[in-house]
């Protein structure tokens, strides 16, 4: 029945159906205090309904065309999507160019593989300005572990800020050279922290996201580290998990495209029984594994880092090495060059 | 909207509103440094005195989150973990936290003996003051709680004089010894701390007080190491007999590993001590020679040597020098 997919309550939408009116068209035509009289209620409640009833219905039950965009409109779009670089050159070409906005990808890999330090490293990235080929924004870091530690955000923001000024080309703007562009605690003050200590904690925030960003509309990229500490223990309703593990990324996605923002979740590592033998594979399960749009795992190969593009619709699937310094995350320096310290 | 039988934009606003009241207040991170570094005792970090140690920690055992000692037995964990009450319980003009230290002792380990030899060998302008023995020694309180379920009863008594900042150090040695005297395999199982790792990590973040966890070991054999999917089964040629061979990791599953934040493995090998940094957000991994005197734990080298590759998290137990074995 057509009435039954009004937004009201359900008493309301009972007295409806038991008075007679079944369908949309029969609200169509007719008065709020004819409405109110039938169903014993007051006019303003009546005139809510019938709103609602010449709206169409459903707002989610929109017609076919509206609300639908050609492939090629969103190619040109695409095109001017802008990414955030990982300060690594291998890691960025198997991406693509870097992080890309407006989707939501997973990184995920064993404890201390550098996880966090790409969070971080994304989060001061993302400042970079727009003079620098960067984007200029700030970041959401969500931190459900307590990893994010200042101190190590201090350094890769004062690495970042020299490597900036290293590399400007301060005579095409007619600026003196040597000049210091971002100081690295003006980093530190576009970085929004949350400290997130329960799952319910974890829900609400997602939830108020949305106002959050309207808010602060530079915000270009969300980072949560990571999304799975708080679902993985206590949960002895699975049905429950799946369906919040779902909602959550849904409204994540929703978020990505919404704002034009790329959001970066950050999993964990698990064991899981797979044709017989124990293998490693991310957190959250399998359903999980569907929410997000891109998948990137970070594993040892021998003594180096390396990313894999586990799952994405437009990359390939490579890996790529990458190493985690002092400064942050940059390119694996081949054996040769590096020094040994002893 | 049937539960609460109201409309749907009532039901969105009520969501919201919940949301905003239940969602964490945000911080910048300007603000964050200004308040650990700048605000807080000792530049949020507790010096250990360990000097190549405390320069790759930026400065100590930080504040706010959970550290965890994990090595073979006899290693050392213990001693550093007593180390750390007596440092934590000097007064500020010496370097200390000035404050009181929770030990939760599982295993009988603690020697009140051997903290006081420690702090007199430290520190023995301290010690040998009148009634200062007495008065660091007061600081130090030790709770010994047979089960887990004691273990959480004595936590939210804790809680209360952790947040009002009286207590300034929390050890828990060791919470393999906690997690395994409630299962009934006798192997702790990840799934019966969960509560406590996110009561515990809460607890460290507000009242920024920093949490000593000491784990034990367990063997493993080679063919339970995993891999991904992508990475394809194991090379055939390696060689048959390792395939057999255990070496160890550390106790409570990988869930735990994710949760701690700094993970110092103590290990021995060809003969002498290293602790190893092996997970930290904030250091290279370090390695670095140690050995256990009348004064504590000491540093054979202040310059660690740079381990590169998952080596780092693997525990050797190669044998070494004197076993502790102090009498209680």
């Amino acid at each position: 029945m057509e009435v039954g997919r009004l937004p009201i309550s359900a008493t309301q939408k009972g007295k409806l159906i038991s008075a007679g009116y079944t369908s949309l068209s029969s609200l169509s035509s007719l008065s709020p205090s004819l409405l109110s009289r039938d169903l014993s209620i007051t006019e303003t409640e009546a005139l809510v309904i019938i709103k609602h009833a010449s709206r169409g219905g459903s707002p989610s039950r929109s017609p076919a065309i509206n609300g639908a965009q050609t492939a090629w409109e969103m190619l040109h779009e695409e095109e001017l999507f802008t990414r955030i670089t990982t300060s690594s050159a291998d890691l960025d070409n198997i991406l693509g160019g870097g992080i890309s906005c407006k989707e939501v990808t997973e990184i995920g890999g064993i404890p201390g593989i550098g996880k966090t330090q790409i969070g971080i490293q994304l989060a001061v990235n993302v400042q970079i300005p727009v003079d620098c080929r960067g984007l200029g924004g700030k970041a959401i870091y969500i931190d459900t572990e307590g990893s994010f530690m200042v101190e190590r955000v201090l350094q890769i923001a004062k690495a970042c800020a020299e490597e900036m000024s290293a590399n400007y080309d301060f005579s095409r703007n007619g600026l003196p050279s040597g000049q210091v562009l971002m100081q690295p605690q003006d980093f530190l003050e576009n970085i929004i922290c949350y400290r997130v200590c329960s799952y319910t904690e974890q829900i609400a925030l997602v939830n108020s996201l949305d106002k959050i960003i309207c808010a602060h509309r530079e915000v270009k990229i969300v980072i949560i580290d990571s999304i799975t500490f708080h679902f993985r223990q206590d949960f002895d309703d699975m049905a429950l998990r799946t369906r919040l593990l779902s909602g959550m990324a849904l409204k994540l996605m929703k978020l990505a495209k919404k704002f034009s923002l790329a959001v970066v979740l950050l999993n964990q590592a698990a064991n899981k029984y797979t044709e017989g033998s124990l293998q490693l594979s991310l957190a959250l399960g399998d359903s999980w594994s569907h929410a997000c749009t891109n998948r990137i795992i970070l594993y040892w190969n021998g003594n180096e880092r390396y990313a894999y593009i586990d799952k994405s619709p437009s990359l390939r699937s490579r890996s790529a090495p990458y190493a985690v310094t002092s400064s942050g995350i940059r390119n694996l320096v081949s054996d040769s060059k590096r020094m040994k310290m002893m | 909207m049937e539960l609460l039988d109201v409309g749907l934009k009532e039901v969105s606003s009520a969501i919201d509103h919940i949301s905003k009241m239940a969602s964490p207040p945000p911080q910048t991170g300007l603000s964050l440094m200004e308040q650990h570094i700048h605000h807080e005792q000792l530049g949020g970090h507790l010096p250990t005195r360990l000097k190549g140690l405390d320069e790759a920690l930026c400065g100590g055992i930080p504040f706010g989150v959970l550290t965890e000692l994990v090595g073979p037995a006899g290693i050392g964990k213990t001693q550093f973990c007593l180390k750390l009450s007596v440092l934590a319980s000097l007064p500020s003009s010496f370097g200390g936290l000035d404050g009181q230290v929770v030990y939760i002792d599982v295993e009988f380990k603690f020697s009140s003996k051997r903290l006081i030899e420690i702090g007199a060998k430290s520190f023995p302008q301290v010690f040998s003051m009148k009634g200062m023995a007495q008065e660091m020694a007061g600081r130090i309180l030790v709770l010994r709680p047979h089960s887990l379920s004691e273990f959480t009863e004595s936590l939210q008594q804790i809680k209360v004089s952790l947040l009002t900042q009286q207590v300034k150090l929390l050890v828990i040695d060791s919470m393999a010894a906690l997690a395994s005297g409630e299962s009934e395999q006798g192997v702790p199982t990840q799934n019966s701390l969960g509560w406590h790792i996110s009561f515990l990590k809460s607890v460290a973040e507000f009242s920024r007080v920093p949490i000593v966890v000491t784990n034990q070991v367990r063997s493993q054999s080679s063919d339970e190491t995993c891999l991904y999917t992508f990475q394809g089964g194991r090379s055939k040629d390696t060689n048959d007999a390792s395939r057999y061979d255990s070496h160890l990791v550390a106790a409570l599953g990988i869930h735990w590993a994710h949760s701690v934040t700094i993970r110092l493995i103590l290990e021995s090998k060809s003969g002498s001590r290293f602790i190893k940094v092996a997970k930290s957000p904030m250091s290279p991994p370090l390695v670095f020679p140690f050995h256990i005197s009348s004064s504590g734990i000491s540093l054979l080298d202040d310059h660690g040597v740079e381990l590169v590759g998952p080596d780092i998290s693997r525990i050797h137990n190669q044998g070494h020098s004197e076993i502790i074995n102090f009498c209680r």
